[in-house]
């Protein structure tokens, strides 16, 4: 059943990033990347991330999400406008991503062996105890930063929403 | 022999996230709009977190996935500063066009 499964919201997730980088308009694009998020948790529950699976969803493809239609809807932003790329982007981008994709497959395959399977439910160490266990011992510190690095963006937005900037 | 394998090998998962990657690097240079510039590196931190959570798997610990937590709490804290950096340029240039805000170029 894994195969299915992953072979399914792996196609979900890969059409809807083609979505989000084809589409001319923002709100599109950002369902497209919904859509991204929420394959992803699947492919999370498959690999025994549950609460990481459960975040991606709350945090994402809730806060995060609702975060950017927000700003979308609130400055009215419009299809894009055609612009003239430059030859470079068509002649060499495209290619040098497919070589990037080539090179990282090459790695990959050489690196792992071929009896690194994925079978759901071998691994049962990533619901919220395992986790948070972890990030309150090992991970303090990171942790207690973290939230500085919080309290920095909060002031910064702030600071940047006020108006006479 | 099957259609398909019963089970997923791990290099799957991998080459997803290399494929989301370049997809998230192909939108952050070819678009044009500055919101939809800063999804793509949403995306780009999403297919980064598929392979912290991939290893994290192979290697039967929980470390990958506090990682990738992490990876989402800057996230969370990038796209508040970055959208209100996006509402303060929009209010002083009128524009999401990222051709136009070039006040920095010559």
């Amino acid at each position: 059943m894994d195969a299915p499964l992953f072979l399914l919201f792996a196609f979900i997730a890969v059409a809807s990033a083609i979505s989000l980088v084809v589409q001319t308009h923002p709100i599109s694009s950002a369902l497209s990347l919904v859509g991204v998020m929420v394959s992803l948790a699947v492919l999370y529950l498959l690999l025994g991330a549950e609460f990481i699976a459960a975040a991606q969803i709350i945090v994402y493809a809730g806060a995060v999400m609702v975060l950017f239609v927000f700003v979308i809807m609130l400055l009215n932003a419009g299809t894009e406008h055609k612009s003239s790329k430059s030859p470079m982007v068509k002649w060499f981008g495209i290619p040098l991503l497919v070589v990037f994709i080539g090179v990282i497959s090459f790695i990959v395959q050489g690196m792992l062996p071929k009896s690194a399977l994925v079978v759901f439910g071998t691994f049962t160490q990533g619901g919220p105890l395992e986790v948070g266990r972890a990030l309150f011992t090992t991970y303090l510190l990171p942790f207690e930063v973290t939230s500085i690095l919080i309290l920095i963006a909060i002031i910064g937005a702030i600071v940047l929403a006020r108006k006479e900037i | 022999m099957p259609l398909l394998p019963a089970a997923v090998p791990l290099s799957w998962y991998l080459l997803l996230s290399a494929v989301l990657f370049s997809l998230g690097v192909a939108g952050f240079l070819f678009r044009k709009n500055i919101i939809t510039v800063f999804m793509s590196i949403e995306l780009m931190l999403n297919a980064v977190n598929l392979s912290f959570i991939a290893f994290s798997y192979h290697l039967k610990q929980v470390d990958g996935q506090i990682f990738s937590f992490f990876v989402m709490v800057v996230a969370a804290a990038e796209a508040a500063v970055g959208l209100g950096i996006i509402l303060t340029v929009y209010k002083n240039r009128s524009t999401l066009e990222i051709d136009e805000i070039d006040s920095m170029k010559n």
